[in-house]
């Protein structure tokens, strides 16, 4: 049995301790939004936000989180996170859509440490995940749109 | 037009008296996707057809019968239907239709199907006939409840209006239903046109960035079971044993079945049926498979390449005389690797057995193939098994399957088991970068001959590589053992080549093959340019102004997205500047005329690309928009390829690339800048979803000709692990 | 310690008679004792010290510049990543974003995801891919360059650190570096106590 905070909600499940969080989330808790792609930590589809860090569940053992705290895709409200949003719709980001997720959350995980992040800065903190669709420019346009959002 | 009531529409009218649940959100379409695979919660008043439906509460909702994995046909075909409609765009939805070859054909196949860039191109005038007849119908039953002439009614933003009378499409939908939709409604002159040409949100953005849009490995029914499989490592290998006892000694672990596709491992969660599979001894039979290693493979289509076993395709003029009497001829081998489309969802389904029917759910890109694999395997008529077709995360042609492969496979689960329950199959990544159906290996023999002047006067290319359609449903398609899927782009070609000839050898493999994003424009494309390219060089020709001399006189749209691109892009003559390479590519595919320009830098010895500028001429532009995304997103797709991939067979025939550590994916960090510009049109829209793909590696392969003198014709330009 | 570990040590220990003491591909300190000059003993040990710190569980995440290599072939690090401020990546693509506090099987296929707690890169100063024995010798011996660390520390570092001592343990897909991290700490002390001398350039 592990107990951690979800979304703002504790949950306890009880599974294998080497159950990986992605699949938790996805079978368990039915939080679907949160994507499965590569299952090594290669393309960042299955970003959740650990301990206010981004952190691929795919390789996340559900044993190591006793009392974490957890927000995925379904639960992200930071002011970072919503205009990332917005900017994502605004210019229409997504294609297939399946790795948005992941790059949403990575996106609001950069913005609220760099308000206004230069080229390179997105390219470090967004090398992590891969967008088959190559949706790169839009995500790099966005990300700045939702700067501009957020410094008002 | 007389519009009279009949049956089917009165019954739909009788349902319309159920107030629909959703309502518009913030101003801005939104896509049913998402519902689309429950049964019909909100119901229609108005179905003028198999393609609209609309609610009382002022709904539209338009059946999509393309599958949408990102090229956007859910926004363009209600697009389509909202102009002729003149409805707002904030009142549209789309919802994937069900399987049904029949009602949703794609007009080109001539069965329900997605794929060759086609959705716009098939769809243009059936679904602004069907939004045309909708509006037609609510035009006559706002004229009977006003008692005016319907030609006094005019329609701009859902609402209709007759002197001082208003009405939006709702509370005139249950009239409109009585009536008959009229046969061959009259279209918009395109200068009418409000909502076509014009950037247009796409209806799936919202769902898509939030985490709420369903995909099938999203889908959970109560009780369902999670699978995996345990394919032969060697492609067309067979199952010879296997020992399942440790895998039953998981936890969670329900049940494992042989299938015909190999170990189906049965579980309560994915987690439990992943460490089941990873717990399975067995013991494979590689005699019917592929054990060639790629280095051989490559080989093997080399030398066919100078066999006399081929097949010619095009021809004209004389290109033996050619060669002989050239002052210069120049010879090249082009050597493209298998690849594998990798899209982010990998390969799944859902299926639901109960009762003695089916039900089953997947981005299945030929659905009615995939419906008929799922009756023969778990032995039902076709009427007892309902497909939906979901949310697809990408799939580049992968999904694009005559052989059913996931529809059978689902099926074959299902008939496993031996009883009504439920189950959802899960690939990795592992499963999908080693399970075949890849981009054929190919090679391109090519031979160019040059006059005195440097003029091009010979050009013989002989392509070898698997046919793609032999051997499957689509075989009927070949004439002469022709597969033009196998070299198309090396033929037509745009330009004035007087002595030319094309051949096609076919060549062999177990390694199943399949359409990958642009088929064999994927490596004609490159193959063609950049042999171009170096002939030009050799002729001591300008790459642009060169190829503006050879277009043939009626090249008039290739000629236009050429100049364009130069234009876009400053194009002085100068190949190297400021230590950046720049190099040019012009090629049509899918009726959809593209030219780039690609702007190259030297970064420790590998080619990292800065900037391509694209000029494409694709019709009518539809929505600029999604135009725009899909070439970005296209030439992302064929630089990351071009650069870093291929799935290589090591000794025995094994696949070695595993997952994206060794099958490296473009990254935000190696995507250029890009610049799209459209030519305006008034010819029916073409494809977009693949175009924009053939042309980037040749644009880039020439610039690194231009900035460091090295000629690549093997890919990828780089290792797999890359610089 | 993984069976694949136990069975190269078990192969090694049949398969070098003549360095009987030698485990996993590393020679214990007293292996040295019949070389009595006691400089050129010391040379020695530190020669069979870096035989550890070439190995790649070393040297990944000891680069010379600001991107960690991976694999026992050592190429770049995949997905990109930089050191960041505090050799600890960038803001948003942490190490920690991938990198646990242990190693991680992947359940999906082969192979493992390293983690330990704490999991970075050595500081820049310590960078090492490339260096010959002599000069990371004269390097961590250097406290502006060792991270400003005394040679008992040193020695306290090489014998007892959890993220050296990772090396040895791992995981799967990556081989571990020679010997224990007891000898290795025992080559450190035979080094230091027979003057810390360094190799000929």
């Amino acid at each position: 049995m592990t107990t951690f905070t979800v979304n703002g909600e504790e949950r306890t499940v009880d599974v294998p301790g080497d159950t990986p969080l992605l699949w938790v989330l996805r079978d368990e808790l039915k939080l679907t939004g949160t994507k499965f792609g590569c299952g090594v930590a290669q393309c960042g589809a299955c970003t959740v936000m650990l301990d206010g860090m981004t952190r691929r569940s795919c390789v996340t053992p559900v044993s190591t989180l006793e009392g974490a705290d957890i927000q995925t895709i379904e639960g992200l409200n930071t002011p970072e996170a919503e205009a990332v949003q917005a900017a994502w719709v605004n210019i229409d980001v997504p294609q297939c859509g399946w790795c948005q997720s992941g790059q949403v959350v990575s996106a609001a995980a950069l913005l609220y440490e760099i308000p206004n992040p230069t080229d390179e800065e997105i390219d470090q903190a967004m090398a992590g995940n891969i967008c088959r669709c190559a949706s790169y420019v839009r995500i790099r346009q966005a990300i700045k749109d939702a700067a501009k959002t957020l410094e008002g | 037009m007389t519009i009279t009531q009949n049956r089917r529409n009165f019954l739909a009218s009788s349902l319309g008296l159920v107030v629909a649940v959703s309502l518009p959100l913030r101003g801005r379409a939104q896509s049913g996707a998402a519902l689309a695979f429950q049964p019909d919660g909100t119901a229609a008043a108005f179905e003028p057809n198999a393609f609209i439906r609309v609610g009382e509460d002022d709904l539209v909702t338009v059946i999509i019968k393309h599958i949408e994995f990102g090229q956007g046909p859910m926004t363009g075909l209600s697009t389509l239907v909202a102009e002729e409609m003149d409805a707002d765009w904030s009142q549209m939805r789309a919802e994937s239709a069900p399987a049904d070859d029949e009602k949703y054909k794609n007009l080109l196949f001539g069965l329900q199907g997605t794929g060759g860039s086609t959705a716009m191109a098939n769809s243009y005038t059936q679904m602004r006939k069907a939004g045309a007849a909708a509006r037609a119908m609510l035009v006559q039953a706002a004229a009977d409840e006003w008692g005016v002439d319907a030609y006094t009614i005019t329609i701009a933003n859902g609402v209709l209006t007759s002197g001082d009378k208003t009405s939006t499409f709702g509370p005139l939908a249950a009239k409109a239903a009585m009536l008959t939709p009229p046969e061959d409604p009259p279209v918009k002159d395109p200068k009418d046109f409000v909502l076509i040409g014009k950037d247009r949100p796409k209806l799936d953005s919202q769902a898509k960035s939030n985490g709420t849009a369903v995909f099938t490995m999203d889908m959970d029914l109560p009780g369902m079971e999670y699978v995996v499989i345990r394919h032969a490592p060697m492609l067309g290998g067979t199952v010879a044993s296997y020992d399942d006892a440790a895998a039953l000694a998981v936890p969670g672990v329900t049940a494992v079945h042989q299938i015909p596709q190999g170990i189906a491992v049965y579980a309560t969660s994915t987690y439990a049926a992943l460490t089941g599979r990873n717990a399975l001894t067995v013991e494979w039979d590689d005699s019917v498979a592929e054990t060639r290693s790629s280095d051989q493979m490559m080989k093997d289509l080399s030398a066919l390449a100078t066999s006399e076993t081929g097949l010619m395709i095009e021809e004209s003029g004389d290109i033996t005389s050619a060669l002989t009497g050239a002052a210069q001829t120049i010879e090249a081998e082009f050597h493209f690797p298998y690849l594998a489309h990798a899209p982010m969802e990998p390969l799944d389904a859902v299926i639901e057995v109960k009762d003695g029917s089916a039900e089953t759910w997947g981005g299945f890109q030929f659905p009615g193939f995939d419906k008929q694999a799922v009756a023969g395997t778990l032995g039902l008529d076709i009427t007892k098994v309902k497909l939906n077709v979901m949310l697809a995360g990408g799939s580049f042609g992968r999904r694009a399957q005559p052989s059913a492969q996931i529809g059978s496979e689902i099926g074959a689960i299902a008939a496993a088991a031996g009883r009504d329950g439920s189950w959802k199959l899960i690939w990795t990544r592992e499963d999908d970068l080693t399970g075949g159906y890849y981009r054929p290996m190919t090679v391109h023999k090519m031979r160019g001959a040059l006059d005195a002047d440097g003029n091009i006067t010979g050009w013989h290319n002989t392509v070898v590589n698997q046919s793609i359609m032999a051997g499957g449903p689509m075989e009927m398609m070949m004439q002469d053992g022709k597969d033009p899927t196998s070299y198309e782009g090396s033929v037509k070609m745009p330009y004035d080549l007087a002595n030319l000839r094309v051949d096609w050898v076919r060549a062999e493999s177990k390694v199943p093959v399949l359409w990958w994003r642009s088929v064999g424009h994927s490596h004609t494309a490159y193959a063609t340019e950049v042999f171009l390219d170096q002939l030009l060089e050799a002729g001591g020709k300008d790459p642009v102004q060169g190829r503006l001399d050879l277009l043939k006189s009626d090249m008039t749209r290739d000629r236009a997205v050429l100049e364009k691109v130069a234009a876009m892009a400053g194009w002085d003559g100068q190949k190297v500047k400021n230590g950046k390479g720049y190099g040019v590519s012009l090629h049509e595919s899918f009726n959809t005329y593209v030219a780039q320009i690609a702007e190259v830098e030297d970064r420790d010895g590998f080619p990292h690309v800065t900037k391509v500028w694209c000029a494409v001429d694709c019709g009518v532009a539809v929505n600029p928009n999604v135009i725009r995304a899909q070439v970005e997103g296209a030439i992302g797709y064929g630089l990351g390829s071009v650069l870093f991939n291929a799935i290589t067979l090591g000794e025995g025939g094994v696949v070695q690339e595993q997952n994206f550590d060794t099958y490296r994916m473009l990254r935000i960090n190696e995507m250029p800048a890009v610049e799209v510009e459209i030519i305006a049109s008034d010819a029916d829209p073409s494809g977009i979803g693949e175009p924009g793909t053939p042309p980037v590696g040749p644009a880039v392969a020439n610039a690194w000709r231009a900035l460091t003198g090295t000629a690549v014709t093997t890919l990828p330009l780089t290792t797999p692990a890359g610089a | 310690m993984n069976i694949l570990t136990k069975l190269t040590m078990a192969a090694a220990l049949f398969a070098a008679p003549a360095y009987a003491e030698t485990v996993n591909g590393l020679r214990t300190a007293d292996e040295f004792d019949s070389i009595t000059d006691e400089a050129a003993r010391s040379a020695a040990l530190f020669e069979e010290m870096f035989v550890v710190i070439e190995s790649p569980r070393c040297l990944n995440c000891h680069p010379v510049g600001d991107v960690p290599l991976q694999g026992d072939d050592m190429q770049l690090h995949q997905p990109p990543v930089v050191r960041g401020v505090g050799d600890f990546g960038a803001p948003g693509m942490r190490c920690s974003t991938c990198h646990g506090a242990e190693n991680v099987a992947f359940t999906t296929g082969e192979g493992s995801i390293p983690g330990h707690s704490p999991w970075q890169l050595a500081p820049i100063e310590m960078g090492w891919v490339g260096l010959s024995a002599a000069e990371i010798c004269d390097q961590i011996k250097d406290p502006e360059r060792n991270g400003n660390r005394t040679l008992a520390e040193l020695h306290e570092h090489n014998a007892t650190d959890g993220l050296v001592g990772w090396g040895w343990e791992p995981g799967e897909g990556r081989t571990p570096a020679p010997g224990t991290q007891d000898i290795f700490g025992q080559l450190t002390q035979a080094w230091i106590d027979t003057g810390a001398a360094c190799p000929a350039g």
